[in-house]
């Protein structure tokens, strides 16, 4: 298939960037997006320009270093995926794509679709931790967690960091990314010491570096590529309050 | 007290006041849409209503500044979050597309100011008596003697007037996009939601707004319609 | 003159451990501070390592090219952690683990290292547990334990299929704290360029910042590579696209020996290749084969769909071969007996390289609830790639390079011979022998970096007397202008040919040649087409852009010529090692029913290589294997 492609182009963090338009030719469905601009970037090295600088490594949606906004949505339109596990039997002949980099304050474009997203990095500094040392931790099956809490905190642990969340809320909201890790230890009995004092901390962080707030419109839940529920936005609002009171 | 400006500063704290005054507001509007259906109880229902309400001037008053500081917390809080998420996405994307957002909930904004236009208007249309003069400080006489307030003609007279009831109309029509995604809204932002209760509160913020804007709709529309007549003797 | 001394404590197997650690010198607590230690590299070895080191007060500064210390590849792992709890009271304890592991890698681990290895196994899954990693749990709330291949027992622990990711997550919110406290710099989107040695010792790197193109020297008293890998030479691997040679490589050409760099695993359950536009193979975790069965037709280019082949014209060919492991069959041997029925001419798929993983019984024996509940993500995965139902019709797999035992080679403190430079997790050879155990790269990983590393270091600084140096030495300005040299030597060249598409020649040269099966035709053929494909890569590939810049293809194109170097010293250990063991098949070298068959005389010792000139053969140093509490036996997994 052929297709049309419409990619934002920015040299370096001050320059003014724009949207490009380049062919994608003879693209076999079976590639995912990233081998279909793995094919545009070898045509473009071969003409001596520069190839367009995406984020990705591990190529099997699990490492959340790709970060692609397509078509206005993150990720993509199939629910529940990552960019470098999006096929392109989900597009048509001929179809024209709109490519662009996370967009965000707190995230800003370093090349082309390249974001720094060290500011996620920041709001886990402040707490997206259990304090413990190595050494000091008592047997596994010392503290026992009921099965369906140990479920809850993986759903919220499922978390890769990518961002989509952030993307596509039109405030640049981190909430469901923060939820996710504020709930996987509120669930567990190993997080409650620190609870009240965790979630006060990283939504301070959170603020501070100027992502915006949850209007409650849930696109962050239908582009996030583990599909995390906003229950978990839900539930560190009722820490938030709580651990105020 | 320190301690509270520091939670009302914070993203989570400004939208748990927005969404706590918001609550108090829907029981509000829920209220006032229940004293207006009195109005097809007739003159009489609807008028006595209106004086046992201003009967004690201190709960009204009272009533009346809890509900300024209410109104005042919801639109504060409302335009500081919308103000710092317009800097937090300073850059937009050239494609626009979004996957399950409503449009109640991307507007709410812009519905929640034309509402508060609205009031204003409302009440200097019923309250305060200064927009629609000939329609204000109307009395209704009393069999046994003495007169009190005729809220009842207020309304009836005022909606036969084809405009005002327009701007009513369009007006609750915002109340709806706004109710719709509030209402269900601000249980998530209290966290006072569940998985399973979700799909039901969602649902709800619909349905309520659907409840409150076609009750208070019907009212304009059966004095178009004229099946909601003026008092007998009209206006004195 | 390299010197190999694994610096092995003496005494009963058992004991070493303790004895070492009773024996190590320390470092006064509020000494720590003063030293400094740089850290390569932030997946499962380098993220735990560098977190720990920093909990006991050292001075620390971390490095890895990812945005953030939380990507590694570690976090692909899906299937779990291995640890000798013996919580399922099934006869598990940590002599089991540890003779586990030695007789899945062939004999070709030191002893004295995996019986440590499964010593700390259990620390990692208490810290871990306390860390907040969400495990999988009974209904009582106890961890659950799923079985692996290689062993009889249940001693994998898991979080989903995500055990990697729950695991570096913990070691990264663990580094992530020491990060907030100060305790550690962090130097994400960076790539270290060049080992430094002053008089002798490690004592810095050289880095290029991957955004702005800056050259920079740091300077530290000891040096941690925790680099992963290498399985990306065969261009198509299960890694991540980033994972490269470049640090170790750079370490074995300033005298670091590399050993056992042959010793690469095959991985049995990846998805097969659908094109030449392929960037990369993908892994299931092979605890699908706990409840799939493996087989292809009978018939030689039977062509019917799978579910119309009667069940007496399937050849369940490792049940049938290894009765008592049967689809659980170690890795190397499960990888070469599917190469094997495809050579047959009874591959499946459009390629006929493929064979099938059924879940029909098992979805038959537990309902299908139970089957989403154990494999629902990799199922959802399978799909997306191949839009084909794995619960409707069987998934098509095949091997694919996946783990690479060789690395760098470590004495029992996990330092190599260049004193100072320590290597841990993937990036050192120490503990999977010729073939990795499933479960056993996290185990590994951690062991090293929570309890091994942290130990061993306070000893290296406690004794080490460095003297104070800075990065004007010209040690270092040396090995920047080195880095400068051939940043403005790959951008000048502008040939004709992009550096992947040498990458993807080399990788087939190293597929074809040093794969699966090896033979010395091969390998001598694969050391006649390396040399001169590297000299044309050197004048004919373009990159374009700047060196100031943030530059993928600059980025790729030093890998990729690091890989051209690194890929000769594989296929000379591959050919020196003329017998067949774990991983490495010598097809000289096999029993009359076409086992591997291992020469225990002439080749029980690690190969440790030792840089001599770039195309020069590499001096080969022999490391010999001394087994005091094993018996070798011939791998039967019958």
């Amino acid at each position: 298939m052929n297709l049309t492609l419409h990619v934002w182009r920015q040299k370096n963090p001050q320059a003014k960037g724009q949207m490009v338009t380049y062919p994608a030719r003879e693209i076999s469905p079976n590639m995912s997006f990233l081998e279909m601009l793995d094919i545009v970037n070898e045509e473009l090295v071969l003409k001596g320009e520069e190839p367009i600088a995406f984020d990705h490594d591990c190529r099997e949606g699990i490492c959340g270093m790709c970060s692609l906004v397509i078509n206005g949505i993150a990720h993509g339109h199939e629910r529940g995926t990552t960019v470098c596990q999006l096929h392109m039997r989900h597009f048509k002949d001929g179809q024209e794509i709109t490519i662009e980099p996370w967009r965000a304050k707190p995230f800003p474009v370093l090349r082309d679709l390249i974001v720094d997203r060290s500011a996620l990095d920041r709001i886990m500094m402040a707490g997206g931790f259990i304090s413990v040392n190595a050494g000091g931790a008592p047997d596994a099956n010392a503290l026992p967690v009921p099965k369906e809490h140990a479920e809850l905190a993986m759903d919220a642990a499922a978390c890769i960091g990518c961002g989509a969340c952030v993307a596509s809320c039109k405030n640049a909201s981190a909430m469901l990314f923060m939820s996710a890790k504020i709930c996987q230890f509120a669930h567990l009995p190993q997080g409650q010491p620190e609870r009240m004092d965790r979630v006060r901390k990283m939504v301070a962080a959170m603020d501070a570096e100027g992502f915006g707030n949850c209007t409650n419109q849930y696109e962050c839940e239908a582009v996030c590529p583990k599909e995390i529920s906003v229950r978990f936005i839900a539930e560190m609002n009722r820490d938030y309050w709580r651990a105020w009171l | 007290m320190g301690g509270f400006f520091q939670f009302a500063k914070s993203s989570i704290g400004s939208k748990v006041l927005m969404a706590l005054s918001g609550a108090v507001l829907l029981l509000w509007i829920t209220g006032h849409m229940l004293g207006n259906l009195q109005i097809y109880a007739g003159q009489d229902a609807l008028n006595s209503y209106a004086e046992k309400l201003r009967s004690v001037a201190v709960f009204l008053y009272v009533v009346r500044v809890v509900m300024l500081v209410i109104v005042l917390t919801h639109i504060v809080t409302s335009v500081m979050l919308w103000v710092e998420n317009r800097r937090a996405r300073s850059s937009r994307y050239a494609y626009n597309n979004t996957v399950q957002a409503t449009v109640g909930s991307r507007t709410m904004i812009w519905s929640g100011l034309l509402v508060f236009v609205f009031v204003i208007y409302h009440l200097a249309h019923l309250t305060w008596g200064q927009i629609h003069p000939e329609f204000a400080h109307l009395v209704q006489k009393l069999p046994g003697g003495g007169e009190r307030p005729d809220v009842y003609s207020m309304v009836v007279l005022g909606y036969q007037n084809g405009l005002i009831s327009g701007s009513y109309i369009i007006a609750m029509l915002c109340l709806w996009f706004h109710l719709s995604h509030g209402f269900s809204s601000l249980f998530q932002t209290l966290g006072l939601t569940s998985v399973k209760y979700r799909p039901l509160i969602e649902r709800a913020g619909p349905v309520f707004a659907t409840i409150v804007v076609a009750a208070n709709i019907s009212i304009p529309l059966t004095v178009l319609l004229g099946l909601v007549k003026p008092a007998v003797g009209g206006l004195p | 003159m390299i010197n190999l001394d694994a610096h092995a404590p003496s005494g009963p197997l058992a004991e070493k451990w303790n004895r070492h650690r009773n024996e190590m010198k320390l470092v006064n607590p509020s000494n720590k501070r003063k030293f400094k230690i740089l850290v390569v590299g932030t997946g499962l070895a380098g993220g735990s390592a560098a977190a720990t080191l920093a909990e006991l007060g050292y001075n620390v500064e971390a490095f890895c090219y990812q945005d953030s210390p939380r990507r590694a590849h570690s976090i692909a792992a899906q299937g779990g952690i291995n640890a000798a709890k013996n919580y399922q009271n099934d006869g598990d304890s940590v002599y089991r683990l540890f003779y586990d592991t030695i007789k899945g890698g062939d004999f070709r681990a030191r002893e004295s290292n995996v019986y440590r290895l499964a010593q700390v196994s259990n620390a990692i899954i208490d810290h871990c547990a306390a860390q907040g990693v969400p495990f999988a749990r009974e209904y009582g709330g106890l961890l659950d334990n799923r079985s692996f291949g290689g062993a009889q027992v249940s001693r994998t622990f898991y979080a989903r299929g995500q055990t990697g990711q729950q695991l570096l997550l913990g070691a990264y919110a663990s580094l992530i704290r020491q990060i907030g406290r100060g305790a550690v710099k962090m130097h994400s989107r960076s790539e270290m360029q060049e080992l430094v040695l002053v008089d002798g010792v490690a004592r810095g790197i050289v880095t290029r910042d991957l955004v702005t193109g800056k050259i920079e020297s740091h300077v530290g008293d000891a040096v941690v590579l925790a680099t992963g890998g290498y399985g990306n030479l065969y261009f198509l691997s299960t890694m991540a696209a980033g994972c490269n040679v470049t640090a170790a490589y750079r370490a074995y050409k300033k005298g670091a020996a590399f050993a056992n760099p042959c010793y690469v695993q095959i991985h049995p359950t990846c998805i097969p290749i659908t094109g030449d536009h392929q960037s990369k193979l993908t892994l299931m975790s092979e605890s699908l084969r706990n409840d799939g069965r493996i087989w292809v037709p009978k018939k030689v280019g039977d062509k019917r769909a799978p579910n119309d082949i009667p069940e007496d014209e399937r050849d369940y060919y490792l049940e049938r071969k290894y009765p008592s492991y049967g689809n659980l069959a170690p890795r190397d041997i499960s990888s070469r007996s599917a190469k094997e029925v495809c050579d047959e001419g009874r591959g499946v798929g459009e390629a006929g390289r493929g064979v099938y993983l059924d879940f029909a019984d098992s979805i038959k024996r537990l309902g299908v609830e139970t089957i989403k509940e154990r494999y629902g993500n990799l199922f959802d995965m399978y799909f997306k790639i191949t839009a084909e139902d794995g619960y409707k019709i069987p998934m098509r797999i095949y091997p694919a390079t996946h783990y690479t035992m060789g690395g760098l080679w470590v004495d029992y403190n996990l330092m190599s011979n260049v004193p100072g430079l320590h290597v841990i997790g993937e990036a050192n050879f120490s503990d999977h022998g010729a073939n990795r155990l499933g479960a056993s790269a996290l185990m590994q990983g951690l062991a090293d970096g929570y309890f091994i590393l942290p130990y061993t270091m306070g000893h290296w600084l406690a004794t080490a007397k460095l003297p104070k140096v800075s990065t004007d030495r010209p040690e270092f300005k040396q090995a920047e202008a080195e880095v400068d040299g051939k940043v403005k030597k790959l951008l000048s060249l502008k040939g004709k040919r992009t550096v992947k598409s040498f990458h993807r020649d080399l990788g087939k040269i190293m597929w074809e040649y040093c794969g699966m099966g090896r033979n010395d035709a091969g390998l001598k053929k694969a050391l006649e087409l390396i040399p001169p494909l590297r000299e044309e890569f050197w004048k004919n590939i373009t990159v374009p852009g700047a060196g100031e810049d943030l530059n993928t293809e600059l980025e790729r194109a030093g890998r990729v010529a690091d890989y051209f170097e690194f890929a000769e010293l594989l296929v000379y250990d591959a050919l020196e090692r003329k017998e067949s063991c774990g991983s490495h098949f010598r097809e000289e070298s096999q029993t009359s029913e076409g086992e591997a068959k291992r020469d225990d005389e002439n080749y029980c010792h690690v190969s440790a290589w030792e840089f001599t000139g770039v195309g020069q053969r590499p001096n080969l140093h022999k490391e010999p294997l001394a087994f005091e509490t094993v018996q070798l036996g011939q791998r039967s997994y019958k």
